[in-house]
């Protein structure tokens, strides 16, 4: 009994240091009780949004469904490729060029199935958006070796300052293989040109065998993609397994370790490996302990929320809770939970009007009022 | 003539009852243990027991046990709405993860015998492509 009680003692010991050692708890948000509007209704999971103006903009639904919306009035655009729904896969991110007004250009992810070999995996698509119809379709990349497994898809889509593309793709349920094989795709962020050439400055671009679009590798299932807005460097957050959900800063050749490190067990409470940092291996940002289930990312730049101006808002789909986080000199000071319960958030951004707009799984898109409301 | 006639028959007809041929319960529960891992786990869990007030639970399940033709609709073509399980609702959405009829086969056998759930018989193919959208 007395070693039973010890033990207990010694565990909890453990348990509280490694949770002192992480960064801030989460807090509930003091000050003014922030609530939403719904913009558009309908959408069993908006999955990506984008927006061409203050009151136009694009919805994917991942059951293979692309979204006009004008002034809250949804219409299904025409034109879209196969897509291979299953799992966690179907269409996906979609963003706007950034000379869309001219170009017409939209980028998006989907599953595919093409090729010969049976699943799917992620591929990222162009076209040029006419009234509701996609004309010149064009497939700019198509991750190789397919799978019928359901997980880890990715994906978002975000540009630099000068214009290359960026998008995820995720392990594809076969971390023992892809992530850390830069001969096979998963497990990867990739760097594009816009017309869909390899940028030749990439970090792969001369290694023999190495997939040329490869910008970094190691990562689990990112799910969250963004430019900063000051510093202009690409952020990403994938999912871990249970714990060690991961944000990251994206550099050229980088390995984000997954699986040789993670914070993070197996669903089932058995360890993958006891290493969390090794040399060569990037240390994340910041590791959610234990997993939120991070999904769609964006920064609060506006006005419009005077007390989140500079933060990072994560969506949480297993929470159902916005995450804010207060973050100086790239270290997370504070978090805190917005709209708890308001559902899983799959995607946020910040409109053109520099409110925040969050999709929201069996609810569509909603928008945060402002406290107190702007006139 | 009449012999070639019905050796074809007789070919195209087993032939037929080859493809219908369900496979042994034990390895239909396998198979869909792997399914299971694959496609339902993140929400309904390792253990079956699902997330309070968000993910119903599967394991000894009254909603699953009463309702197996409406279980397998929800798995082919996805489940919204009220449901009441084991006397709590759950308002959710559950989208159509892409599986074939086989598939939802084997992972309904692996669910209906698992973590203490029993079920007579066993649920075919042939029950899963009956199974109509409604």
């Amino acid at each position: 009994m007395k070693k039973f009680t010890f033990s207990i003692v010694l565990c909890s010991l453990f348990f509280s240091s490694c949770a002192q050692d992480h960064g801030p708890k989460i807090q509930d948000e003091l000050g003014p009780k922030y609530i939403y509007e719904t913009v558009v209704d309908g959408i069993d999971i908006p999955w990506g949004m984008t927006f061409i103006s203050e009151t136009e903009m694009l919805v994917t639904e991942k059951s293979g469904i692309l979204y006009h919306v004008l002034d809250g009035v949804k219409s299904e655009i025409s034109g879209l490729p196969e897509i291979y729904v299953r799992g966690q896969g179907g269409l996906l991110d979609i963003t706007i060029a950034p000379d869309f007004e001219t170009s017409k250009v939209i980028f998006f992810t989907a599953s595919s199935s093409d090729g010969e070999a049976a699943g799917g995996h992620t591929a990222l698509y162009r076209a040029e958006l006419e009234g509701t119809s996609l004309q010149k379709l064009k497939q700019l990349y198509k991750g190789e070796g397919n799978t019928k497994k359901g997980q880890h898809w990715g994906s978002r889509i975000s540009f630099d300052a000068e214009g290359h593309l960026y998008f995820s793709i995720g392990d594809r349920g076969n971390r023992e293989v892809n992530p850390q094989d830069t001969t096979r795709d998963g497990g990867k962020i990739y760097r594009l040109n816009q017309d869909g050439s390899i940028p030749t400055d990439n970090p792969f671009y001369y290694e023999k065998g190495s997939k040329q679009a490869i910008y970094s590798y190691g990562h689990r299932n990112p799910q969250g993609m963004l430019t900063h807005p000051v510093t202009g460097a690409i952020w990403v957050h994938e999912h871990g397994p249970r714990g060690g959900d991961e944000i990251n800063v994206i550099g050229a050749g980088k390995n984000y370790g997954w699986p040789t490190i993670t914070y993070g067990i197996n669903y089932s409470g058995t360890p993958i490996t006891s290493d969390t940092d090794l040399p060569g291996l990037e240390q994340p940002l910041y590791y959610w302990l234990p997993s939120i289930a991070p999904s769609g990312m964006a920064f609060s730049t506006s006005d419009n929320y005077p007390k989140w101006k500079g933060n990072l808002l994560v969506g949480s789909l297993k929470f159902e809770y916005l995450e804010r986080l207060v973050i100086e000199d790239n270290k997370v000071k504070e978090r805190h939970k917005v709209l708890e319960g308001v559902g899983r958030i799959r995607n946020i951004k910040q409109g053109p009007d520099g409110l925040l707009y969050l999709g929201v799984e069996g609810k569509g898109i909603l928008k945060i009022i402002p406290q107190p409301p702007l006139n | 003539m009449k012999y070639l006639l019905s050796v074809y028959c007789i070919g195209v007809f087993s032939f037929l009852s080859y493809m219908q041929q369900e496979k042994p319960l034990k390895q239909s529960i396998l198979d869909g243990e792997e399914i299971y891992q694959d496609f339902c786990l993140q929400c309904h869990l390792d253990n079956g027991k699902g997330v309070e007030n968000a993910f119903p639970p599967l394991a000894k399940s009254d909603y699953l046990q009463n309702n197996i033709e409406a279980s397998i609709r929800g798995v082919k073509y996805g489940l919204r709405g009220e449901i009441t399980v084991n006397g709590k609702t759950y308002n959710g959405v559950m989208v159509n993860q892409g599986l074939d009829e086989e598939e939802i086969a084997d992972v309904m056998n692996y669910i209906l015998n698992s973590w203490g759930n029993k079920t007579e018989g066993q649920i075919t193919v042939a029950q899963v492509l009956e199974v109509q959208k409604q």
